[in-house]
């Protein structure tokens, strides 16, 4: 097996996929109770009122509140759910056995997810947020944290560990040692850029074209570095 | 009002217990009203080291659910006057555990002592957070390998982020302790040296403890390091202390012992 694939391609032809990391937002259909004969006429007439909204769309199943019942054979579920037009992607919050029949039933298993607060839709309108063109951290940002600067740039002054993740729709600019994960232009923004002083990354991503650190080039460790996107091609510079 | 002091690494092995028992002492030897608590529910280790395994009858979850009174709880330690000891349920799991029950807890104990010494179980999970989440100070135990120093530095983020003191804006001051420092494996390379660990950590030093057999032999008799007065590992939990106390002396780094000729023919290590 190992020598097929290693065996017949020369190695210098290019790769014919490429693999990135990406984000979508999906539909959550939160399970409350599947046993319930009228689950599926309810759920037609919920989707009734915007069909072509919900028209193979992919959807998660949120099983956080059956969890610690006995699943449901999700091959027959969602094979229903297909009937009414529904994409059935994965599912999210249960336990091990829910697990297990999610993946013969050929669905990926997410992590639990956070939904949103959510969203007042009565009373009078929420002030818009007031426009901000950077969040500055000062503090380090330590292994395991995340911080997201949301539409706007990011700016830490403090280093970052390994094992901490800074995400920005912007750019990201580090002035201690960036040891941890850098994802800039995280909605999509092939222009953001990523600057540090002390480059020393786990992984730089750029409106999810990503580099991990072993195919970094070792000689820009410890030096200051930009780092953007060309082409779909990560383009690491010293400063 | 008592001062309280978690030690706490996340990772395992590390010597939280050992610290816990040192530091506790150290700063009761100081003249301190000082108790020291076993948030290690499940795993009751601090009455080991402290030497009082039999002598706890009632524990600090039979307080938590009101079975028993404080009182009756608290072992005093027969070699410092001034140090008690509050020894968790070995049958019980860290579910035993609730934030009000701690809370009250250690709101019982504050008019009665100047220092509690809450002892964090490994990992990040009920038992650690409780133990750390009404603290007013942190000592986070280390050794200077790279396991532990990113399991530590996950454990600062969390100080920073989830203690009680993090959630209402104020500071929560730490001190980073290295402890199993073994000077021969960092000369090697086999080790991270100290400033390495500084430069990635960023908190204050409050001291660096060599690798000692003492450490193991005091543990195995029931007594607190620092009781050894010819322990290499108990002179430097001693200067930490002071140091906790605000002394300001400077920090041993533990140096390879150049051997003499002698002693390299004889085959003696220093």
């Amino acid at each position: 097996m190992e020598a097929r694939r290693a065996g017949t391609v020369s190695n210098d032809s290019p790769l014919p996929f490429q693999i990135r990391g990406t984000s979508s937002t999906l539909l959550a259909l939160k399970v409350i109770d599947p046993c319930d004969p009228a689950f599926f006429i309810h759920l037609a007439n919920t989707l009734a009122l915007a069909p072509g909204f919900y028209r193979n769309a992919p959807i998660i199943l949120d099983l956080a509140a059956v969890a610690r019942k006995n699943p449901v054979d999700l091959t027959i579920f969602c094979a229903q759910l297909r009937e009414l037009t529904l994409t059935p992607v994965g599912i999210q919050g249960a336990t091990a056995d829910w697990e297990r029949n999610a993946l013969a039933a050929g669905l990926a298993v997410f992590p639990a997810g956070r939904s949103a607060d959510p969203v007042s839709v009565h009373g009078r309108a929420a002030p818009l947020p007031r426009p901000s063109t950077a969040r500055l951290v000062t503090e380090p940002v330590r292994s395991g944290q995340q911080v997201y600067a949301a539409e706007s740039d990011l700016i830490v002054t403090a280093p970052v560990s390994r094992g901490a993740e800074l995400l920005a729709d912007g750019n990201i600019h580090v002035y201690g040692p960036l040891r941890g994960r850098a994802l800039a232009g995280t909605n999509g923004d092939r222009s953001a850029r990523i600057f540090c002083r002390h480059f020393d990354a786990d992984l730089i991503s750029i409106a999810g074209y990503y580099e991990v650190n072993e195919h970094m080039e070792p000689h820009l460790f410890g030096k200051p570095v930009q780092i953007r996107l060309d082409n779909e091609r990560l383009i690491f510079e010293p400063l | 009002m008592a001062k309280v002091i978690v030690v706490t690494s996340g990772k395992g092995g590390v010597g939280k217990t050992t610290t816990s028992a040192a530091i506790a002492t150290g700063l009761a030897l100081r003249g301190f009203k000082t108790v020291i608590i076993d948030f290690d529910v499940g795993l009751r280790n601090v009455d080991l080291i402290m030497g009082c395994e039999r002598r706890v009858v009632f524990d600090f979850i039979n307080v938590i659910n009101g079975d028993a009174k404080l009182h009756q709880a608290l072992i005093k330690d027969k070699r410092v006057e001034t140090l008690s000891i509050l020894a968790t349920s070995q049958t019980r799991d860290k579910d035993a555990l609730t934030e009000e029950g701690v809370e009250r807890i250690i709101a019982e104990l504050a008019p009665l002592f100047d220092y509690i010494v809450c002892d964090s179980p490994a990992g990040i999970e009920r038992g650690a957070h409780l133990a750390m989440y009404f603290a007013d100070e942190a000592i986070v135990v280390a050794n200077a390998e790279v396991s532990s120093v990113r399991d530590a530095d996950r454990m600062i983020g969390l100080l920073t982020s989830k203690s009680r003191r993090a959630e209402q804006g104020q500071p929560m001051p730490q001190h980073l302790l290295l402890t199993r420092y073994d000077a021969e494996r960092v000369e090697r390379g086999e080790m991270l040296k100290v400033e390495d660990v500084q430069e990635i950590l960023a908190v204050p030093l409050l001291g660096v403890v060599p690798e000692c057999p003492s450490v193991l032999q005091a543990s195995n008799v029931g007594m607190p390091v620092v009781l050894d007065d010819k322990s290499p590992a108990g002179k430097a939990y001693l200067d930490a202390v002071g140091r906790i106390l605000g002394e300001e002396t400077e920090i041993v780094i533990p140096r390879v012992a150049r051997r003499g000729f002698i002693d390299r023919l004889l085959g003696r290590t220093a």
